[in-house]
């Protein structure tokens, strides 16, 4: 808003500009109120609590075996992984032994989850810079995905296949074909795309040097993930403490170098690969066996308490379960890893065109369901 | 509580401590010997429970402490044990790589303790959710704002004695 006074000198007051919480460049239903001057951002107010449903408080009123699918609905894009930590964590508690094949398929679909994630990310990232392509390529290899596992879980999202004490159903006899079929798609389908958004002029002029966050920031805000590997911080749960059997595999951790739009970016775009060399390695090791350590139906793990972390493709997700010994867990809290990502959007705001508002939260990749819960 | 049907308690869950947990738990009874800290173990986890107005004078300690260097806050919440509430702190060393629980037991009636945003800028909307969902009152905390809840809700979802409203399908 421009006034114009009497004597001819042009003053720019505080505008206050609404997104949200149905614009669709906010990935879901968040909203921000930008207060701007001219075209700098002075300050943001962010809202969230639109997707609020609860889903800790439902957790005690059900039975552990059911609670996987209330986490299937918490981060609706990593299905697989959320499901993993959540019963990681009843395992850990119970004492339970998970058969070896089950943690190789285990490691193999949320491998692939992540895959698939960030070509979401990818796909959505470039039109958020205004490239409207890039999402035509993501989308064709991400479907291949979803039907992979729905050939494997019998779901495309929301699987509930990962249970307490291994995996539902083993996979399916021409599992490893086409997986190794599907690998090599996927794999030339991120060399394409990266070769046709990654170091485009204008893709860079939008991204680089844009927003850069050090790493005392985002370790004082707890970002976790590749947005704080983007700065530089090689912290990945899959190497500081290894669950599962990612200890076996050969695998790099990828980090940046200023924490910009870019570096964000393209680190999740260099997870991808690494991913793929996990999901090689796993399938030349799967060995033969059972897929389940039979649990009773109406688990009743003993009283005591659990804090499981795990890496999900958006950050550090953890779930504290404390248990009194009934069937139903006393309280679970989920660490949602967008939510604490999301907290720094503030900060990284500040003293950036409004133009750039968009990227920069496109960056930081959240998924609402896992902030509101 | 649910009492078991052979009329014990439950069965207590197995303790799995690592080579770091046991370095902490050497460690801290020194460190913290100001605070009358009690130290305890959990399933995988070192846990520290210390006066609620202590809070933010420990965490500074766990904090700026070379040996410990708690840097990063893993998680925050609340937890309704009825006669009390617990509000736990996950805390994480990113150089170290070592973790710790820390516990503080407030009043069920009149909940608050301080805010430890001055140490993590990270808190901020774990205490407002805590204030949202159990009513906690986080003493200096610039904001204490609905978060999750619209403005004007009734009532702390989060606590055991909240009443869920029945939903009919159809």
């Amino acid at each position: 808003m421009v006034d114009v006074s009497t004597d001819g000198n042009l003053d720019t007051v505080q505008m206050l500009v609404n997104m949200g919480p149905q614009h669709p460049s906010t990935h879901g239903v968040f909203r921000m109120i930008l207060w701007v001057d001219g075209e700098r951002v002075v300050d943001m107010e962010p809202h969230i609590g639109y997707l609020h449903r609860g889903s800790e408080k439902l957790c005690e009123g059900e039975l552990y075996a059911q609670i996987v699918t209330l986490f299937d609905r918490m981060d609706y894009i990593s299905n697989l992984n959320n499901e993993m930590v959540f019963c990681r964590a009843v395992e850990k508690l119970t004492d339970i032994a998970v058969p070896e094949r089950a943690e190789y398929i285990r490691v193999i679909l949320c491998e692939l989850n992540r895959v698939a994630s960030h070509l979401l990310f990818f796909g959505t990232f470039g039109i958020d810079a205004g490239a409207m392509t890039p999402i035509m390529y993501t989308f064709r290899d991400r479907e291949k995905i979803q039907s992979m596992f729905e050939a494997v879980t019998g779901a495309r999202m929301m699987h509930n296949y990962i249970r307490i004490g291994g995996v539902k159903n083993d996979v399916p006899d021409d599992f490893r074909p086409r997986m190794t079929a599907l690998l090599q798609e996927i794999r030339q389908g991120i060399d394409e795309a990266d070769k046709l958004l990654s170091f485009n002029e204008i893709f860079l002029a939008r991204t680089k040097g844009i927003s850069p966050m050090d790493a005392n920031t985002a370790i004082s805000y707890g970002v976790s993930g590749p947005t704080l590997r983007a700065s530089g911080v090689p912290m990945d749960v899959r190497k500081d403490e290894p669950y599962s059997v990612y200890d076996r595999f050969d695998f790099g951790i990828p980090i940046g170098d200023n924490g910009d739009c870019w570096d964000r970016y393209y680190v999740r775009v260099e997870e991808m690969r690494q991913s793929l060399r996990i999901i090689d390695q796993a399938l030349e090791q799967m060995p033969g066996g059972p897929t389940i350590t039979p649990t009773r139906l109406i688990l009743r793990p003993p009283q005591g308490e659990v804090y499981v972390r795990g890496e999900n493709p958006r950050g550090e997700i953890g779930v504290y379960l404390v248990s009194n010994g009934a069937d139903r867990p006393y309280r679970i809290k989920v660490r949602p890893p967008s939510f604490c990502n999301l907290m720094v959007l503030r900060e990284l705001l500040k003293n950036t065109y409004v133009a750039d508002a968009v990227v920069i939260l496109g960056s930081l990749d959240i998924v609402l369901g896992e902030v509101d819960r | 509580m649910v009492e078991s049907h052979r009329g014990e308690g439950p069965p207590q869950a197995t303790v799995h401590l690592d080579d770091k947990d046991r370095a902490l738990e050497a460690l801290l009874p020194e460190i913290l010997k100001e605070f009358q800290a009690e130290i305890t173990q959990t399933v995988n986890l070192i846990a520290v429970t210390v006066k609620p107005q202590d809070v933010p004078s420990v965490c500074r300690v766990l904090k700026e402490d070379p040996r410990l260097s708690f840097d990063y806050l893993m998680c925050l919440c609340v937890v309704d044990y009825v006669e009390y509430l617990q509000v736990v702190y996950h805390l994480y060393s990113t150089s170290m790589k070592h973790m710790l629980v820390l516990k503080a037991n407030i009043s069920s009636e009149d909940p608050s303790l301080p805010s430890i945003m001055p140490l993590w800028s990270g808190a901020d909307w774990y205490e407002r959710e805590g204030h949202d969902l159990f009513g906690v009152v986080f003493e200096g905390h610039p904001n204490m704002t609905p978060l999750l809840l619209y403005e004007g809700f009734e009532g702390y979802p989060g606590r055991k004695d909240y009443d869920m409203p029945e939903y009919t399908e159809w």
